[in-house]
């Protein structure tokens, strides 16, 4: 198993992601974790690579990796960072337990060109099942967590994510879905067959 | 490791002086120093290692198997150890102005053949960058692989970073600042202050069997509460009694942290120079990395420095707290380099660049091996 197959099952959104980036970018991932999506952009796209991550155990992962990363917590925002000195900006599977998202989505679109958000999307079929028969929080895979402690702050579903674009004028350039279901139903009824969604978000 | 310390001299001549930011030039400068592992053919391994203000070049090792304690930073220094001296060679060499070997207020004066005392000019933490730079060009080595230092020693890493970009390829500066703050420089007052008011004192012109000592241990006993934290004090002595099961109504020491101060300032004062501390805090006073700059802009500063910035901070540090090297970090940010900081949790204070040595360590060894492979 390469590492991308490793983290392909740990971390669903990294292929769409990793494929979504040009070589040679310049790029910054919020939220990094241990570095590893950094380390191959620099190592297989050539790409100058910053991360951030609030986790010391992480933060030692992307030192041994030479992965250079800054500990800091997302919600103290990105204003130490100029405007548009990065080519992507990366929130992967993150936006959901950020203080004020769009806020910092505000700040991705302001110091790069293009932002890259992958967000889980409660919407998906299995999870509205959970809700609707069920009639507790979905818990799964993904979302292992219970409603008393879950890190999570905003889950919503792609229908509500578009709608917050929409309001606050993000432009989504491209989104790429991961399903478990055809391609036609996923691209027809995405808000439905779509677990988690990736947005390219230009400005 | 059995270490000896190694002098080098330089400056005899008025054109191989050393110009002193202040304006002055000193003759004769002695560079007391010490070195551990080997230098390879490359010159490629070698590290600087900058001590904070009272320390020494005694960094690692033991001078002779009987000494009580090693180096100040032994924890960190040797073979198999973060600076593994198996792989890198490692130099720490004394201040300019300190006591500990190389000219400092206590060195005699060529022009007058007394000690400097007060006659010593003042000094920048600049001006000890450029001694160690003579050095480094006496070693013949063209380039650190890095230069690392807490606190002081820090300060040391940075001005080496904007000044000398080519000679350094990475720099580690921790639990330091990028100047002092106004609550720094009023401690360094109040140090001074109990010094210079001490009657023993005599304009810096006090004697051996008659030394400033009480002055000089309450500055070091008030110096010591700032590198300290209050959980830290609040877990290493609580309100324990020290020898004593009640208080005994009297203003001698009751509780362990008062005699744990006196102790600190007894012991201060015997090994080291009063005028050196006045010099030394002074120059720690007047650092300040963004004056470099016409407009105070401290990103311009650090624009000129080329080298790889690994910057640790300690969580309960107060005296030059996280939020001093997220300064640094944010500067370096907008001159678009890439950067590694971390802050790490722990009780300990501003010592904790002195104690925390397991997840420093760990660092330290990895931020190096990734320096080495881009050396």
């Amino acid at each position: 198993m390469t590492e991308l197959d490793y983290m392909l099952n740990t971390k669903p959104d990294i292929q769409a992601i990793y494929d979504s980036i040009p070589e040679g970018s310049r790029v910054l991932d919020l939220g990094c974790g241990d570095g590893s999506l950094l380390e191959l952009l620099r190592d297989k796209k050539n790409c100058k690579v910053q991360g951030i991550d609030r986790d010391q155990a992480e933060v030692m992962k992307c030192i041994a990796k030479g992965i250079p990363v800054i500990q800091t917590n997302l919600d103290q925002g990105l204003s130490y960072f100029q405007d548009k000195s990065f080519d992507y900006v990366i929130l992967g599977l993150t936006f959901q337990q950020i203080r004020q998202p769009h806020k910092l989505l505000f700040e991705m679109v302001r110091v790069s060109n293009f932002s890259i958000v992958s967000v889980f999307n409660l919407g998906y079929i299995k999870t509205r099942f959970q809700i609707f028969f069920g009639g507790i929080m979905p818990v799964n895979k993904r979302l292992p967590y219970e409603w008393y402690n879950t890190p999570n702050l905003h889950l919503g579903t792609e229908k509500d994510f578009c709608t917050m674009c929409e309001k606050e004028s993000f432009q989504i350039s491209s989104t790429k879905r991961i399903s478990r279901s055809s391609d036609f139903l996923t691209n027809t009824f995405p808000n439905l067959f779509a677990e988690i969604c990736i947005f390219t978000i230009s400005g | 490791m059995i270490v000896k310390p190694q002098t080098y001299t330089f400056g005899e001549s008025e054109s191989d002086a050393l110009k002193l930011r202040c304006g002055s030039t000193l003759r004769n400068v002695s560079i007391e120093f010490e070195t551990y592992g080997t230098l390879n053919e490359a010159k490629s391994n070698a590290i600087l290692v900058c001590h904070a203000l009272t320390g020494s070049a005694h960094a690692a090792g033991k001078h002779s198997e009987d000494d009580r304690k090693p180096g100040w930073w032994d924890s960190m220094i040797g073979p198999g150890k973060a600076f593994d001296t198996d792989k890198y060679f490692l130099v720490c060499s004394n201040i300019l102005g300190s006591c500990y070997g190389t000219t400092g207020p206590t060195s005699i004066n060529p022009d007058t053949n007394k000690p400097y005392n007060l006659d010593f000019p003042m000094i920048t933490v600049a001006d000890m960058v450029d001694t160690q730079h003579r050095l480094m060009q006496h070693l013949e080595i063209t380039k650190w692989l890095s230069v690392a230092g807490g606190s002081l020693g820090g300060m040391q890493a940075l001005q080496w970073a904007v000044t000398y970009p080519d000679a350094v390829h990475s720099v580690m500066p921790i639990a330091t600042t990028p100047m002092l703050s106004p609550q720094s420089i009023a401690f360094d007052w109040v140090g001074r202050e109990a010094v210079m008011s001490d009657s023993n004192f005599k304009n810096g012109e006090y004697t051996k069997d008659a030394l400033p000592e009480t002055g000089l241990s309450i500055s070091r006993m008030l110096a010591h509460i700032t590198y300290l934290s209050e959980a830290g004090m609040r877990e290493k002595f609580g309100r324990r009694l020290q020898e004593m099961d009640e208080y005994n109504f009297e203003f001698t020491h009751n509780f362990q942290i008062e005699s744990y101060l006196r102790y600190q300032g007894s012991q201060f004062v015997n090994r080291f120079d009063a005028n050196a501390y006045l010099y030394i805090t002074r120059a720690m006073d007047y650092f300040n990395l963004s004056m470099e700059d016409p407009e105070g802009k401290l990103e311009n500063v650090l624009d000129k420095a080329t080298a790889s910035f690994l910057i640790i901070s300690f969580s309960s540090d107060w005296l030059f707290p996280p939020y001093q090297s997220m300064e640094i970090v944010k500067a370096l940010m907008k001159c678009r380099r890439e950067v590694t900081y971390c802050e790490i949790e722990s009780d300990y204070g501003h010592d904790a660049f002195l104690l925390e040595d397991d997840t420093l360590g760990d660092m330290v060894r990895n931020f190096l091996k990734t320096q080495e492979a881009c050396y």
